[in-house]
């Protein structure tokens, strides 16, 4: 374990660093997930651009009208006009129909390929980063973060881009309108793009913070909801909530924060133009008294000015939206970039034997100062089975995940068969070593599913087998047999019959090495009976590598390591380690040999 | 409606279905209604100034371009004709005020709206959590943390992005719509009519296409649940799933459902698609029929030139609008679906239900009483037929028998995660639905083999047991079951963090942490259902020892598989088929010839090596 400021600091990384990126790198680094839809993109924007011009010209058809037939009192002229403005309303709406359709695809194609990576690439880091990353947090990226940056990218961009086009179009009529005017006009974007800046790095602070938050109170919702059991058997539903609510009430703290200064920039937006718009009046009309400048132009003037105010105001929004969707988009990258520390390598192993050896192995938690395993030497010959013995928090548990790599050694090497686990694929080397953990894990699917977990292509006969030396042959009596959906963590069934299924699961397929740790704690003493002698029989044909911590277990073993502190001590036969070593002696005798007050005998 | 037919939409049962009758979804529409409108109740007042605000603000917007008109209608010509620029000056001066007070409005409302947003937020979580916790161990078993988690993030993120930038945009919307609607008609009364006219046909439309979405967002919601279950439930056992190479099929899984809510979203993003150019096309023929019917008036002169333009002008402002309207009811839809599955949850009532008029249990000695109780799982077969057992205050009593003879049941229903089908549960003669939660739990207390740790320090944990414990009770109750040392070891002691569900720590030191928080707690009543399964014989042996002296002044209920936990017990309760077959002090029943004395045969083999 390690300091505090350690777990400080990685508390820290687990919720993800602050702002440190420059953060349109990320989100321009997604955009190659768009690229299968360049012709939808294309279609779409093309769609957008003809859309907005159909748009804008709509009103000048109008002007036409007024300036022509109308003042000209031509009857005839009026009908063709009236028939190009109906044109041009029919044509707008149906390119804004084709933007919108075709703008579908790309968009939710993006969010849904980012997340699929997402979720593999989470599922290819180790459990070192598991340990370290609350699901919580990792859920938020996968969902509420990608659906940001999909509004961005899908709506956010292309307004952002017509917009600046639209400012650009008037503000450049303006100036050749009438060029002090048009100067005033295209000055007042200054203040505009200068706050705007300004305004973007806090906010992009803050709403990280937000973000962060939320991740933070999903995790307090999941433990809530995973702990239940616990929180229900104290009666800590108060001390729970509060946990909640003081997090809930920092999100609405932040966010208030975040409204404050979101609702001083868009007013600012809005207030420039229609102070701009004052200005050209007041401005405007000493033009024309001096004779500079017609009515005529200053009206058309004022109008054009008008047209800008809503594209200026919605940039505030548009921006704050891209700012979020960049922040939402570091956070994604920030987890896609982590590199698995854990990856596999060439090798595969034709025929496993089993041979498992631990050459000097020492394992140590990312950082902290002690570790957790060390100098270990240690031989498994093929069909051997040994027992790892050792108090509570020696390194057995620890000792076992490095043979499948869910932990990988931090000085040593674990060979099987002379071949260092980190050279094998991991699919090659995970289907040569299985384990049945302490704590079962079951999924929310049918029972099938759960103890076929590596092995989809079991046939009826290899699952009847294996659930059979679990001694869980009780699944065939669910209401569904096989088929039976068993409820999230397997919570409808009992701990020893989730650790029978966990353990049916291991030796399904009939792998080379099995690990059992500690598998049967939860089974009483019958079945547990009768699970050792069908794991006898698994055993003499497996290299088996078993958590003891009793001596019925330890009886499957051919031989015994004991662990002390991090370290195999001793390795022998069970009986000489009981008589030799007073050690061992005291972890596995039963109470009643060395307790004076043992009152059953 | 039958009975049976009502139930499928009560409570979270709506849930599961995809499909639901008209009449259903009204019902789920009225109950999601309720529940807003309940939520908004305390903002009334604030809701009043609110809308006076956004009114203040929308007409100083309004009136901005019926100011330049005045300037330049009104204003220059008497400068022109040297009379002066006192009108121009004062309208230019008006100008800046209305443009200066629609900004500030438009701030004030802002963050009004947000604060008010932001404890509506706050109220909804609060209750939603709340609640949850509230509901008995039956309805979490059923319905799974995944679905729980979505409901308190992804539902109420839908909400928080309606009273975001929905409610805003509404009322914008209106206000603008409304006083168009006015300009045109006091404009001119007929070419008012005209463009109003599409106004019955807008309707309909927005009427079908709410229709629509209500569907497609119920859709999108039950999507991107399944894909959050999923999520997170691969997340919590990734070390199973890497180590038995699930990881492949799991993608498979995991694309599926994505691609299904990719196909949802993407129904709900053509179906505006549709519905978004249709107001446009609406609001566009409008328009040309305005020109060419306002054209024909001009011609014959009975409408003004400055009449007609600023028709013109006011109508692209009135179809707009509804493009807001329309975003607006995407945000609603998605919240209105996310408030039916809340108020679903909502609606839940605990099973295992609060008593009415809890009966006051200020001390217990610890006597448990089972009166004729029966029990049974849902429409399970029984487990416990029928019960009667006597425990006397401060007896230490073990269960034993095989998986699935009803022991962890028993438990069960002391601690009341259950209700018996009939028959009472009594402790000191009060009936166990009598006393409310925190009574019930300050007396018993239940260590299972599940030790859930949450994150946070060691000291937490157990702190866990009694909050507000000093540190130096918590350094007690560790040292009295002997967890003191290996927490000792550590160099953060019991600052240690334990990381993620404790998974820095072994299954053997997460159980001695759960002990010491049942020890901090100090119940009358302390069940350990397999509470020591995960322990090494030494630290067991030291638990053992500390319950000898911890167990003396409360009542205990041990349930099993290593006989050694029975040496303490005063008493021996051998139960098979939820019944109890063998009841005595231990050594009496090792003595006989009773399945006892089987089972405790067959554990000392176990024991001593062949």
């Amino acid at each position: 374990m390690d300091s505090p400021q350690e777990q400080a600091q990685e508390q820290a990384q687990a919720r993800g660093p602050g702002a440190r990126r420059s953060s349109w790198g990320s989100l321009w680094r997604l955009r190659s997930y768009l690229r299968p839809y360049a012709r939808s993109l294309v279609v779409s924007w093309v769609a957008a651009l003809f859309g907005i011009a159909a748009g804008t010209v709509i009103p000048l058809v109008g002007k036409e009208i007024i300036d022509g037939p109308v003042a000209h009192g031509d009857r005839g002229g009026l009908v063709p006009l009236g028939l190009l403005a109906l044109g041009l309303g029919v044509a707008e709406a149906v390119l804004t129909f084709v933007r919108r359709w075709s703008q579908a695809g790309p968009v939710l194609g993006l969010e849904t390929a980012i997340r699929d990576d997402l979720y593999r690439h989470l599922q290819r880091l180790p459990m070192s980063f598991h340990d370290r990353w609350q699901s919580g947090q990792l859920l938020s990226r996968a969902t509420s973060d990608l659906s940001t940056i999909r509004r961005f990218l899908g709506f956010g961009v292309l307004f952002l881009i017509m917009n600046i086009l639209q400012l650009t179009a008037v503000t450049v009529v303006l100036l050749r309108m009438y060029w002090p005017l048009g100067l005033l006009v295209a000055g007042s974007a200054v203040p505009v793009v200068v706050l705007s800046l300004r305004f973007e790095r806090r906010y992009i602070v803050i709403s990280r913070q937000v973000q962060d938050q939320q991740g933070d109170l999903a995790t307090l919702v999941e433990e809530s909801a995973v702990g239940i059991r616990t929180v229900k058997a104290f009666g800590r539903r108060e001390h729970v909530f509060a946990n909640f609510a003081s997090a809930a009430r920092e999100i609405r703290r932040t966010s208030l924060a975040k409204v404050r200064l979101a609702s001083r920039f868009f007013t600012f937006l809005e207030v420039v133009p229609n102070v701009t718009l004052a200005l050209v009046l007041l401005l405007g009309a000493i033009a024309v008294g001096a004779g500079a400048l017609t009515l005529g132009t200053l009206v058309a003037f004022t109008t054009l000015v008008l047209q800008l105010v809503w594209p200026v105001a919605s940039l505030g929004y548009i921006l704050a939206m891209g700012q979020e969707a960049m922040t939402s988009a570091d956070r994604v990258v920030e987890v896609l970039d982590t590199v698995p520390e854990i990856s596999g390598g060439p090798a595969v192993i034709e025929r496993p034997r089993g041979h498992v050896r631990f050459e000097g192995v020492e394992f140590r938690f990312p950082g902290a100062a002690r570790p957790v395993l060390r100098d270990v030497w240690l031989e498994v010959r093929p069909g051997e089975t040994v027992a790892l013995v050792g108090a509570t928090g020696s390194g057995k548990t620890t000792l076992t995940a490095l043979v499948p790599r869910l932990l990988d050694v931090t000085a040593g090497r674990v060979t099987i068969d002379g071949c260092d686990v980190r050279d094998l694929s991991l699919a090659s080397l995970r289907s040569v070593v299985a384990t049945a953990f302490e704590e079962p894990t079951l999924f929310s699917m049918s029972v099938r599913e759960n103890v076929t977990l590596g092995h989809g292509h079991a046939s009826e006969e290899e699952i009847r087998q294996a659930l059979e030396i679990a001694q869980a042959t009780f699944a065939y009596d669910l209401p569904w047999g096989l088929d039976t959906r068993i409820g999230e963590q397997g919570m409808s069934l009992s701990g020893g019959q989730r650790q029978r299924l966990a353990l049916a699961r291991a030796v399904l397929g009939r792998p080379r090495v099995l690990v059992l740790d500690d598998t049967l704690s939860a089974l009483d003493v019958e079945t547990e009976a009768l699970v050792e002698e069908a794991l006898r029989r698994v055993l003499a044909e497996a290299t088996g590598i078993v958590v003891a911590h009793r001596a019925s277990t330890v009886l499957l073993a051919d031989r015994v390591a004991l662990l002390r502190d991090g370290t195999v001590t001793h390795v022998g036969r069970h009986g000489d380690l009981l008589s030799g070593v007073p050690e061992y002696r005291e972890l596995l005798a039963q109470d009643a040999d060395l307790d004076p007050e043992g009152s059953m005998r | 409606m039958t009975r049976e037919a009502e139930n499928t939409w009560r409570g979270v049962a709506a849930e599961d279905r995809d499909e639901i009758s008209e009449r259903v979804s009204v019902l789920l529409r009225t109950r999601s209604r309720r529940l807003l409108a309940d939520l908004l109740r305390p903002h009334r007042r604030a809701i009043a100034v609110l809308t006076a605000v956004i009114v203040a603000s929308n007409a100083a917007g309004l009136a901005l371009p019926y100011l330049v008109k005045e300037g330049i209608d009104d204003g220059i010509p008497p400068m022109l004709r040297g009379q002066g620029a006192g009108t121009l000056l004062a309208i230019v001066g008006a100008l800046l005020a209305g443009a200066l007070t629609q900004a500030f409005t438009r701030q004030a409302f802002l963050q009004m709206s947000g604060r008010i947003g932001q404890d509506i937020l706050l109220e909804l979580r609060r209750r939603v959590f709340d609640h949850f916790q509230r509901l008995s161990l039956p309805f979490h078993e059923k319905y799974t943390s995944g679905r729980v988690i979505s409901r308190l993030t992804s539902d109420v993120d839908a909400i928080a992005e309606l009273l975001d930038s929905g409610f805003d945009g509404l009322v914008t919307a209106v206000l603008t719509l409304c006083g168009t609607a006015v300009m045109l008609l006091v404009l001119d009364v007929r070419l008012g009519l005209v463009a109003l006219l599409p106004l019955p046909v807008l309707l309909l439309f927005t009427r079908w296409f709410r229709r629509q979405s209500s569907v497609t967002y119920r859709r999108t919601r039950e999507a991107v649940a399944l894909v959050i279950v999923h999520f997170v439930e691969s997340m919590t056992g990734i070390r199973a799933v890497q180590a038995f190479r699930r990881e492949q099929r799991n993608q498979e899984i995991f694309e599926r459902l994505n691609a299904d809510y990719r196909a949802a979203n993407t129904r709900g993003m053509r179906l505006v698609a549709v519905f978004m150019p249709g107001v446009k096309l609406i609001g566009n023929v409008t328009v040309a029929a305005v020109l060419l019917y306002g054209g024909l008036l001009a011609l014959h002169g009975t409408v003004t030139v400055g009449v007609l333009a600023a028709f013109l002008l006011y109508l692209r402002q009135f179809y707009e609008p509804m493009q807001e309207i329309s975003q607006f009811y995407n945000a609603l839809q998605s919240a209105g679906a996310a408030l039916e599955k809340l108020s679903g949850v909502l609606e839940e009532r605990p099973s295992v239900a609060e008593p009415r008029r809890p009966a006051p249990l200020p001390r217990a000695a610890g006597a448990l009483r089972f009166e004729g109780v029966r029990f049974a799982y849902g429409d399970g077969p029984p487990v416990l037929p029928l019960l009667d057992l006597e425990i006397p205050a401060g007896q230490t009593v073990a269960v034993v028998g095989t998986t699935g003879a009803g022991k962890t049941t028993l438990a069960k229903l002391v601690a009341r995660f259950h209700d018996p089908v009939a028959g009472r549960v009594l402790l000191d003669g009060v009936d166990l639905r009598d006393l409310d939660e925190d009574t019930l739990r300050r007396h018993v207390v239940m260590v299972t083999q599940e030790n859930y740790l949450f994150s946070g320090t060691i000291a937490d944990n157990v702190r866990f047991g009694r909050p507000g414990a000093p540190d130096a009770e918590i350094e007690r109750a560790a040292e009295a079951i002997g967890a003191h040392t290996f927490v000792s070891a550590l160099p953060g002691r019991f600052e240690t963090q334990v990381g993620k569900r404790g998974g820095r720590m072994s299954a053997g030191q997460r159980q001695l942490v759960a002990f010491a928080r049942a020890f901090l707690a100090d119940p009358a009543v302390l069940i350990l259902d397999e509470a020591t399964s995960s322990l090494d014989v030494p630290s067991e042996r030291l638990v053992q020892r500390a319950l000898r002296t911890i167990l003396a002044d409360r009542t205990a209920l041990i349930i099993a598989h290593r006989l050694s936990t029975v040496e303490i017990a005063d008493r021996v309760l051998v139960m098979e088929h939820g019944r109890i077959v063998e009841d005595g002090p231990p050594g009496r029943l090792i003595a006989g010839a009773g399945r006892f004395a089987r089972l405790h045969h067959a554990w000392l083999n176990s024991l001593t090596p062949p």
